[in-house]
């Protein structure tokens, strides 16, 4: 249980995958000017993220490492997000209308967001079980969306301001990226101390 | 004559012109990760342009037998399968590389330049100029993640390739963390826009493909067409009725 815990913490704060990795950094650009904007493309990543870390998992263990496949992780992994982006796209169109309503304009960015095939690649090779595969890739999506929130808010700020003009535009964007990943430093070693 | 001249011209537009990282804003995820340290750069950027010559190649030759519904899924394939190689190959003869790389050498293929190249170039083109396109593109990629690891690795850890250059206790830390890669990436944007401006050219960069790198290829040549589509409701439902449309066709 305190695993659990701990990854959901260091997904979240120590090592959010957008302010600390450097995973999803056009999406974290391109889409956090409106914050409604940045509420659906958040919820759209953890619902792919979690899904995707589950049958990844699954496709991995009961199917890829018994046939000795276990070397094309990259491949299939990536058709299996594509397929499953495509699927869950239909099947929310069909069934679940609002859910559909709220989330579907950012279902068919995501298959390339190399946040999700990240994550289904590091819970192959950080040997995580399913529990904490669907742990990881939640928090994974909680984290995005947190950075993605939070950089809105700074983004607002920005627009106010008046840089040089060779500035003006995506430098002093990512200068107020920095500065923003700065503040996630501070949450550096707390993983440590709180799970021991 | 002529027809040398537009050989050369394909191949330096992916150097200057058209250069996929500081033009085209391609593929920013793995410059500002891996620009931390010089060795690491150029193995990245050798990489890089392997997938992108081999992928570029194959598409080209394959570009009339791939149905254009499901293109994409196709791309994805064969720059998977070169991705794949690389990683092996990277894995069993480099394997100090193999971990300064990490999670970002499978990433290749996510990574918008390839599959954007595949769409906007090798789709369309012929073998010789795929292949050339993909070392122009390749070679623009490695000179802007290697000049930014240059400078990352000489004020961050005071080495230039692992030599000592500025004496230890003198190095700004902060430089080869996170926010430094994302100071460097703008600072050397910025550097771009005030060349460009005193040649007489505006240039605002701006991240377009909104996420979507998948499509980039068709997204980044109409970027603010789809902003404003992805506003407009009624060719939304339009496009995602498409989209289904070649989901089912996968």
């Amino acid at each position: 249980m305190t695993k659990v815990l701990m990854i959901a913490f260091m997904m979240v704060f120590t090592q959010n995958y957008v302010l600390v990795q450097f995973l999803a950094i056009c999406p974290f650009l391109g889409v956090s000017q409106k914050f409604d904007s940045c509420i659906g493309m958040s919820g759209a990543v953890i619902f792919v993220m979690t899904l995707a870390s589950a049958v990844t998992w699954l496709i991995y263990t009961y199917v890829m490492v018994p046939l000795g496949l276990d070397y094309l992780s990259t491949i299939i992994f990536i058709l299996v997000i594509a397929a499953l982006v495509q699927f869950v796209e239909i099947f929310l169109k069909k069934f679940i209308k609002p859910l559909y309503n709220a989330l579907g304009v950012y279902l068919p960015l995501i298959t390339t967001n190399c946040a999700v095939l990240a994550v289904t690649l590091l819970n192959i090779s950080e040997k995580y079980n399913l529990l904490e595969s669907c742990v990881d890739g939640f928090s994974a999506g909680v984290g995005f969306g947190l950075a993605l929130i939070l950089f809105c808010g700074v983004r607002k700020a920005l627009e106010r301001a008046k840089p040089p003009k060779s500035w003006a535009g995506l430098p002093i964007t990512l200068v107020a990226a920095a500065l923003t990943s700065m503040t996630f430093m501070g949450f550096t070693g707390i993983a440590d101390k709180l799970f021991g | 004559m002529k027809q040398k001249n537009s050989k050369w011209k394909i191949l330096t537009n992916g150097i200057f012109k058209e250069n996929p990282v500081l033009i085209l804003l391609l593929g920013c995820c793995s410059v500002l990760a891996i620009s931390v340290t010089v060795s690491g750069a150029l193995g990245m950027g050798v990489a890089m342009t392997f997938v992108l010559v081999c992928s570029n190649v194959v598409i080209s030759l394959l570009r009339k037998v791939i149905p254009d519904k499901i293109r994409i899924p196709c791309f994805i394939v064969v720059i998977a399968t070169f991705v794949t190689l690389v990683q092996m190959v990277v894995q069993a003869f480099l394997p100090a590389l193999y971990d300064a790389l990490g999670i970002f050498l499978p990433l290749i293929v996510v990574n918008c330049i390839v599959l954007g190249r595949a769409e906007m170039f090798a789709s369309k083109n012929g073998v010789l100029d795929s292949l050339l396109d993909g070392i122009g593109m390749g070679l623009g990629y490695t000179l802007v993640i290697v000049c930014i690891a240059v400078v990352r690795e000489l004020i961050g850890s005071g080495t230039f390739y692992g030599i000592r250059i500025i004496p230890e206790g003198y190095q700004i830390g902060i430089i080869t963390q996170t926010p430094g890669g994302f100071f460097m990436f703008g600072a050397a944007m910025a550097l771009l826009i005030y060349c460009l401006g005193k040649k007489g050219r505006h240039f605002d960069p701006r991240i377009g493909c909104d996420g979507k790198c998948g499509n980039c290829g068709f997204n980044c040549e109409n970027r603010e067409d789809n902003i404003k589509l992805y506003e407009n409701q009624a060719a939304l439902e339009a496009a995602a009725a498409a989209d289904e449309k070649e989901g089912s066709a996968v």
